[in-house]
């Protein structure tokens, strides 16, 4: 495990003050550049699944077309409706920008190199709480759209801030439960040390499920189709954004895609072994001086962000009961039923229990979970079955004006007739 | 046929309440199956790799159908004479108003048309236009018809008033710009009957003492 001498977190330790304020000014580049490449891959992309071309007329394949629309965006008109409340719709996009860049401070993007002489590692700082930092940034975040949507002063605004406080807070359950395991695992919670301890097994195929509810609960977390009911265009106009315009409408539109760039790093990080290459191309790692480990990096980010791109195509949006049903009643339980696996076998293997009893009780998780997946699909073909059957339901009786004669019910009327012969018969 | 008004008899409604009753209740079936959704992500990831239908406009131009509305176009006779004889039918039939036009008389010095009439304004407005084809039908010369351009687009509302030399069509091999008299011995019936094949030399010969 330690080819490398020191700890990620002892070399980044030692760094200068000016090394660390040259990272720092990278780390926002390349976020910013990203986020500029990212909007323009989800155009192209998302059109040729729809069969179309995307932007291909500013630069080179249309490369330039989300800094065109930056400038557009920064030359038109800033409107400040009358209701809203004028500070802090103001400041709303501004939280919303400056949080979503702080996850990326604590993301380790490259093994060992050298930079300006010095070695170090391309991870601006590292602590041992670290992924407990990026929950904590992301959630702030939350705060510059409910701001957003409240200070608004109108009504679609307000209904999108509501729905994506609601949204985001409780798929931030889900997604602290789904880290759970890889503390577990890995025995630490920072972010360099959980790269490092993946050097044998990636987690996102040792703690597959956690992998699972991770990914459906970050595509939750950053408002993203088919969980965009925040902005849910054809519900609520913009959402949260319907008044914002010009810059202010831009820094929203970086801040959700440096959010979604940094839950996929976060996904890497934690998942997919981070700026590790993949099994058996180990020898990667040092070419360009350790600098290749990066294209690792961000080949993996990127696979993240196209899945996000593919859930756009492909799914339509949830409605919002839907989507709160699976977060609370599905992704939680699950996510608390696997730690508790997680955890048992982990104590287990600690406390030097036989192989065969680690291996009795997975496999007895295992029957439980085909058990329980068995129970649940007879019930709901029994409930179908039996949404299917036509009650056997009473004739139905309809209140009735009185009738000149005093008769009410429409049996009445019937009988009568037939009575009003035999009167005549009288 | 005092029937043919008549209600409807209860025999003919009733299969349709019949019909109603027989529909099954709506029920929540609940998520599509794990391999359907997963087909449907196949789907999309299919698609990226299929042959785009985006037509790049500006560098590339497929043709229009053959009877697309596009500009209109004032028609020649086969001598390079004017079809358009002035009648205004064009502009009375337009819904939009688009098109404004001013007769004039045919003299010997000056013919632009068989017979007694001429267009001598003719304009239209293609920012009221609505390319409906009443003119094209109102026309009883065939001097009034539509090409299949499209690109009719600028920066100066004028310019989009197009005048009669915007409209008329090109001159053709054998056509005489007029004014010029009429074919030899030919009336505007001979010219209403496509009997006139081109300009005649002695047609030519006017035309430039003419000018």
């Amino acid at each position: 495990m330690n080819e490398f001498p020191m700890t990620t977190t002892e070399l980044i330790g030692t760094d200068p003050g000016w090394l660390i304020a040259v990272k720092a000014l990278l780390v926002f580049a390349i976020c910013v550049l990203l986020t500029l490449f990212a909007i323009w891959a989800e155009r192209r992309v998302v059109a040729r699944m729809q069969m179309r071309l995307g932007p291909n007329r500013v630069g080179k394949f249309g490369l330039l077309q989300s800094l065109a629309d930056g400038v557009k965006l920064a030359f038109k008109e800033d409107l400040i409706p009358k209701a809203a409340d004028k500070i802090v719709f103001v400041i709303a996009p501004l939280i919303s920008v400056s949080v979503c860049f702080l996850a990326f401070a604590v993301i380790p993007m490259s093994g060992p190199v050298m930079m300006f002489g010095r070695e170090t590692a391309m991870q601006l700082t590292d602590f041992p709480v670290a992924v407990l930092y990026i929950l904590a940034a992301t959630s702030i975040g939350v705060y510059g759209i409910v701001l957003a949507g409240w200070s608004s002063g109108s009504t679609y605004p307000l209904l999108g801030g509501l729905r994506s406080s609601a949204q985001v807070i409780s798929y931030e359950v889900a997604m602290g439960l789904s880290l759970v395991a890889v503390f577990i695992y890995s025995g630490s919670m920072s972010t360099s040390e959980i790269v490092a301890s993946q050097d044998r097994f990636w987690y996102a195929v040792v703690l597959f499920p956690s992998f699972i509810i991770y990914v459906i609960s970050m595509v939750g977390e950053t408002n993203r189709a088919p969980f965009d009911l925040a902005e849910a265009e054809g519900e609520l106009v913009g959402g949260f954004h319907t008044e914002y315009s010009s810059l202010k409408f831009a820094l929203f539109f970086l801040a959700e895609y440096v959010n979604i760039l940094a839950v996929s790093a976060l996904a890497t990080t934690l998942f997919l072994g981070g700026y590790r290459a993949l099994p058996g191309l180990g020898f990667t790692e040092s070419w360009l001086g350790g600098w290749f480990t990066m294209v690792w990096f961000f080949a993996k980010v990127l696979l993240f962000f196209f899945l996000f791109i593919w859930l756009r195509g492909t799914l339509p949006r949830l409605r919002y009961d839907q989507f709160m049903k699976f977060g609370w009643k599905v992704l939680i339980p699950a996510s608390i039923a696997w730690i508790m696996i997680v955890a048992t076998l982990r104590v287990l293997s600690a406390e030097g229990a036989p192989q065969i009893v680690i291996g009795g009780f997975t496999a007895a998780m295992v029957l439980l979970v085909l058990a329980g997946t068995s129970i649940y699909e007879r019930s709901k073909a029994r409930a179908e079955a039996k949404a299917h059957e036509v009650p056997d339901m009473p004739e139905p009786t309809f209140p009735l004006p009185v009738m000149p004669s005093g008769r009410t019910s429409a049996a009445g009327i019937l009988s009568t007739e037939s009575g009003e012969g035999s009167e005549r018969d009288e | 046929m005092s029937n043919e008004l008549s209600p409807r008899q209860s025999d003919e409604v009733a299969p349709l309440r019949k019909a109603e009753s027989e529909v099954a209740p709506v029920t929540d079936k609940g998520a599509a199956s794990l391999f359907n959704q997963l087909k449907g992500f196949w789907v999309t990831f299919r698609t990226m790799f299929k042959k785009v239908n985006t037509v790049e406009y500006p560098e590339v131009k497929e043709p229009t159908a053959p009877r697309f509305h596009g500009r209109h176009q004032l028609n020649r006779h086969p001598d390079g004479l004017e079809k358009c004889i002035g009648c205004e039918l064009c502009a009375w039939a337009c819904p939009a108003d688009a098109i404004y036009v001013e007769g004039e008389s045919n003299t010997e010095a000056a013919r632009y048309s068989p017979g007694e009439r001429y267009g001598k304004v003719y304009q239209i407005n293609y920012l009221r236009c609505i390319f409906c084809g009443l003119c094209i039908e109102a026309c009883p010369t065939r001097a009034l018809t539509m090409t299949n351009e499209y690109e009719l687009a600028d920066n100066d509302r004028g310019k989009l008033i197009f005048e009669k030399e915007d409209l008329l069509a090109p001159l053709r091999a054998g056509m005489l710009p007029p004014p010029h008299p009429m074919y030899p011995d030919a009336d505007h019936h001979t010219y209403y009957r496509g009997e006139v094949p081109g300009a005649s030399p002695l047609q030519e010969n006017v035309a430039e003492t003419n000018r």
